[in-house]
């Protein structure tokens, strides 16, 4: 099992307090946009995963301790991007405009 | 090989949508996005269910892929273009695995199902009903894919190139961070091996860099390349990219994708890991 699912892994089963979660909601004009691609880049710019946000535009990722760029690929909208500061153990909740 | 041989755009396949002699075919692990909405006139593949032995790790068999091709209505002489989520990721292995067992025509789709989505171009639900064939494929060709043996005897010696995210070259992650960390292997790499991600090979859109940055990427990371090159990443379907870039666009001739990856090697007794951010020496050790 390497691939994304769509929104990002659930964490049914999954022992949270090991991981470093960002999740949020790409909108765009206050609407959840489904099928955004969300990537995640390390400090350095280089690319750590990707996944597509589901019907909600909610997408979940399984992080490193750190600081993390959130880029947002959507059809039609400029690319956009936020940091978000990731923790073990918290889940970092952050809602994308583009 | 070269990339007109090997690679396809979105404008080549609405223009082919008719063509009988040109076989559209989505790959992934999770089908699920072809049951929502795939590009017209394509067939599936999963990559669990399709192309993995139910029983023990390795591929179906020949006659297992016969059957399979053969069920899927796919004819030796077809054009069989693949694409997929992930950014072709599973779609490149397919490529890799159609080449393993002698498919003459494969292509992909560059860029996959994002830049198609991103694009805005239509997806359908309708799934084609394809006659049956009578598909023969050949014995494994031998000479693209490692084992681990191999990977032992190239540390030190052989281009390794390690093609994951920086973050799990290092060992500061065990899996792709769209997936929950707890992993049963040990953290690291296979001493020697250079990380180049795959991501540097493509844009953002998921589109190939062109030959001359690609060139430069590999030259530059200190890859030689008249030499051999052997690719890994995690279950060997990263390295299936990096090994299409290498062997078929750039057409260096001895590449092998090593499919047993981190998730076979770093579950191996014995063996030299490296932690960090450096290749490290062939017996390895902590950076």
């Amino acid at each position: 099992m390497c691939g994304a699912r769509v929104g990002g892994r659930s964490l049914d089963g999954v022992d949270t307090g090991a991981e470093a979660v960002i999740e949020g909601v790409v909108r765009a004009g206050g609407s959840p946009v489904a099928g955004a691609y969300v990537r995640l880049l390390d400090t350095g710019g280089e690319f750590t995963a990707e996944v597509p946000t589901d019907a909600d535009g909610a997408f979940r990722l399984f992080a490193r301790p750190g600081r993390w760029t959130v880029r947002v690929l959507a059809p039609g909208r400029e690319p956009a991007q936020r940091a978000v500061v990731a923790d073990t153990g918290a889940v970092a909740t952050l809602d994308v405009d583009v | 090989m070269s990339r007109t041989d090997a690679l396809v755009d979105a404008d080549w396949v609405q223009a082919h949508a008719d063509d009988p002699t040109v076989v559209l075919v989505e790959v992934d692990e999770d089908t699920s996005a072809y049951d929502a909405g795939h590009i017209a006139g394509a067939v599936k593949l999963d990559w669990r269910s399709d192309l993995q032995d139910p029983v023990r790790r390795d591929f179906v068999s020949k006659e297992g892929f016969e059957a399979l091709l053969s069920a899927r209505g796919i004819a030796n002489d077809e054009t069989v273009v693949l694409y997929g989520g992930n950014n072709n990721w599973f779609a490149a292995y397919a490529y890799w695995y159609f080449k393993l067992y002698g498919h003459g025509d494969v292509r992909l789709l560059d860029g996959g199902r994002k830049r198609w989505e991103l694009d805005g171009r239509p997806l359908v639900t309708d799934v084609p009903q394809r006659p049956a064939t009578q598909y023969r494929a050949t014995e494994q060709d031998a000479s693209i894919r490692a084992y681990r043996d191999d990977v032992l005897a190239a540390i030190g010696t052989t281009g390794l190139v390690d093609v994951r995210s920086p973050d799990e070259y290092a060992g500061r992650l065990l899996a792709p961070a769209h997936l929950p960390q707890e992993q049963s292997q040990r953290p690291g790499h296979i001493p020697t091996a250079r990380n180049i991600p795959w991501s540097k090979a493509a844009n953002e859109d998921g589109t190939f860099r062109s030959d001359d940055e690609l060139r430069a990427l590999y030259g530059g990371a200190g890859v030689d390349l008249d030499g051999d090159v052997i690719a890994y990443c995690r279950i060997g379907e990263r390295s299936a990219h990096t090994w299409f870039v290498l062997h078929e666009l750039l057409g260096l001739p001895n590449v092998r994708n090593y499919d047993g990856s981190w998730t076979e090697y770093g579950s191996l007794v014995g063996v030299p890991v490296q932690l960090g951010d450096e290749a490290g020496q062939p017996a390895g050790g902590a950076a």
